[in-house]
């Protein structure tokens, strides 16, 4: 059926140019503009003018900028990690469910996207802080033990961040790993359990190579938006946790200076284009049909 | 049922019909004076108008007010460099009118149609961010000072230094989030004037802040009073209306602008270029400019206001006001922010980076 239409032109076309439509008109043409920008210059307060120079980039690579760029990096990094350390059990508890449960298990992980990003990051705070309920929570148990009680500072330090960005982008990890596990082949497992292997062994030499590309794509999925974040680091963040995201839009906004902030904004596509060029070279052959692969 | 009853829609039917149309069109009456619409874009600040002053100038004028909210300067002066949206009036700080005038991004006003100009105290009718006030006119004032909570202090905190430069309210204290406002106030601290320009000096204030950085639970950028009325902070630098709206709530929370001198801000009303209807914007402008309606905007939203008709028809509780109208020696040590230029605000811009990557 694929290969019918395939070989019917209109179907073709008609089915190839509205999501180009949506790549040009929403992605590549509001790039270009951004990307044009990097390489102007301001002229008084509101105009820019294309001059094709390279100050920007040269300002962006200064020591403040690139530590940050480094703190969002490690921020993501660890967000990834923390993500993978839950999501994996999640993902695979969810997809060894009984049937009856998996779409319950499933609309648990997805429900949460129905509530808007920034009530959700409110909603962390008014549990999080001084007087919120995590600490309610505390306060009263060590009233029950009978145990002085100080509340725990939660808030506005890096710690909140990572937890509020884990919050947001678990989803992101434990859907990916959800549909490898879900396409698995049990029948490897009962013949690996036959040859004697042992749980551990199942986990290393069986599960984790046929799923690596899903934990790459959840990996990916997480690390990008979360390297991007500037809701989360604003809301929850203290004096220390200001993201790269935060200090383009200071440029945006309060430093006025437009090519500055087009030109960081650059600096985060490139990276997110390397690491997408970085999966496709190392791991491309893992995507491959079975039969052409490499083992 | 039938839409053409007597057969298809023939040429001749559909010209017919949309000549009867035109005809009704020109038939309804419409207010010889007035060739604009009758609406009005307003974009301002959220909780900024009283609470009826938008009925009240559509039932005066019929002239029907759409208010969009912007949260700060900056999202309005960014929502407003690559052209107007279709705003009538806005409200930019002072600051933020010099840098418009500056951009020729405002339309001069017609004083021939704001005769109630002359409710404004005198000292307001001129500024040196517009000269005699060809383009914008005053809406409100006010200062930034010191919100605090009276039974977690030790002593009244009539001074910066408790918030820059001391670690008796260690992660209890919390300051503003833009570079400008914090440097400003550092500035005043140092004692330096608001609009220090040298980048010594500003160097000097970047280590200052550093420094008392592990002292500060955050940059809250609008809501210290809400950290201040939960009690996650106890002490924190705000604008001196946003803490008058937690005192009503709680007693225990007091203001005070400190003795080194703050900021003196003050908020205009001004028309962009590009507006599609300036008529209708300076009739409303002259409708707030009236006593009796700034007197409700002013008693419903707590600030300043510089039209001293209206002033009048205040009660003592809030003309007397410490928190909203400061004592002349207080306000002898306050300082208008200026727009200092590109230069100055990228080094204030990295100055800050600095200190919250610090």
């Amino acid at each position: 059926m694929m290969k019918q239409v395939g070989s019917h032109r209109l179907i073709f076309w008609l089915t190839f140019i509205p999501p180009t439509l949506w790549l040009l008109i929403f992605l590549l043409i509001p790039l270009s503009i951004i990307g044009s920008f990097s390489f102007s210059e301001k002229r008084g307060l509101i105009d820019i003018e294309l001059s094709w120079i390279l100050n920007n980039y040269i300002r962006a690579a200064d020591l403040i900028y690139l530590s940050t760029l480094i703190k969002s990096i490690g921020v993501a990094g660890i967000t990834t990690v923390i993500c993978f350390l839950f999501g994996f059990p999640l993902a695979l508890g969810i997809a060894s469910a009984p049937p009856r449960w998996k779409s319950i298990l499933l609309i648990a992980v997805i429900l949460p996207f129905c509530v808007n990003l920034l009530i959700r990051t409110y909603a962390l705070i008014a549990v999080f802080r001084t007087r919120g309920f995590f600490n309610f929570g505390l306060e009263w148990f060590a009233d029950l033990i009978n145990v002085p009680f100080e509340p725990l500072s939660l808030l506005y330090n890096d710690t909140a961040v990572i937890l509020g960005l884990v919050y947001v982008h678990l989803p992101f990890m434990v859907l990916p790993l959800y549909a490898g596990f879900e396409g698995f082949n049990k029948t490897l497992l009962e013949a690996a359990l036959d040859l004697g292997a042992s749980k551990l062994e199942l986990l290393t030499s069986i599960i984790i190579p046929i799923i690596t590309p899903s934990i790459i794509s959840g990996c990916i999925l997480v690390f990008i938006p979360a390297l991007g974040s500037y809701l989360t680091p604003e809301l929850l963040g203290g004096p220390n946790s200001q993201m790269i995201a935060n200090v383009i839009e200071r440029q945006f906004m309060n430093a006025n200076d437009w090519p500055f902030g087009s030109a960081l904004s650059m600096v985060l596509v490139y990276l997110t284009f390397g690491i997408l060029a970085l999966r496709y070279l190392c791991f491309n052959n893992l995507y491959l049909d079975k039969n052409k692969r490499r083992l | 049922m039938k839409l053409f009853p007597g057969g298809h829609l023939s040429r001749r039917r559909f010209l017919a019909g949309t000549g009867a149309v035109a005809a009704g069109l020109s038939l309804i009456s419409r207010q010889a004076w007035c060739d604009e619409t009758p609406k009005l874009n307003f974009y301002n600040w959220d909780t900024y108008i009283g609470e009826t002053t938008l009925k009240d100038f559509k039932v005066a004028s019929g002239i029907n007010v759409k208010m969009d909210l912007f949260a700060d300067n900056d999202e309005l002066f960014a929502k407003l460099k690559v052209g107007n949206p279709g705003y009538d009036l806005i409200v930019p700080s002072s600051d933020y009118v010099e840098r418009m005038i500056l951009a020729d991004m405002l339309m001069p006003l017609n004083d021939d149609m704001i005769p109630n100009r002359f409710n404004i105290q005198e000292s307001f009718f001129d500024a040196s961010f517009d000269p005699g006030r060809k383009y914008s006119l005053p809406y409100m004032w006010g200062t930034m000072g010191i919100g605090y909570r009276k039974s977690k202090m030790n002593s009244t905190p009539d001074s910066w230094k408790w918030l820059f430069d001391s670690d008796r309210y260690k992660g209890r204290c919390a300051l503003l989030s833009e570079a400008s406002d914090v440097l400003g106030a550092a500035f005043k601290y140092m004692g330096y004037s608001l609009n220090t320009k040298d980048p010594k000096i500003i160097k000097e204030a970047e280590k200052l802040l550093i420094k008392q950085k592990p002292n500060i639970k955050v940059f809250a950028p609008d809501n210290g009073q809400d950290l201040l009325l939960s009690g996650e902070v106890d002490i924190t630098m705000e604008w001196n209306g946003d803490i008058l709206q937690v005192m009503e709530e709680d007693p225990d929370i007091s203001y005070i602008v400190p003795k080194e001198g703050s900021a003196v801000w003050e908020d205009a009303l001004a028309i962009p270029k590009g507006a599609p209807h300036p008529e209708n914007a300076h009739r409303f402008i002259n409708f707030i400019l009236e006593p009796s309606v700034g007197a409700k905007i002013a008693d419903f939203i707590q600030y300043a206001t510089p039209n001293k008709a209206a002033k009048q028809l205040m009660p003592e509780s809030y003309s007397k006001n410490p928190a909203i109208y400061p004592s002349n020696e207080t306000l002898s040590s306050c300082e208008s922010s200026f727009y200092l230029g590109a230069d100055v605000v990228r080094l204030y811009d990295e100055a800050w980076s600095r200190v919250l990557s610090a």
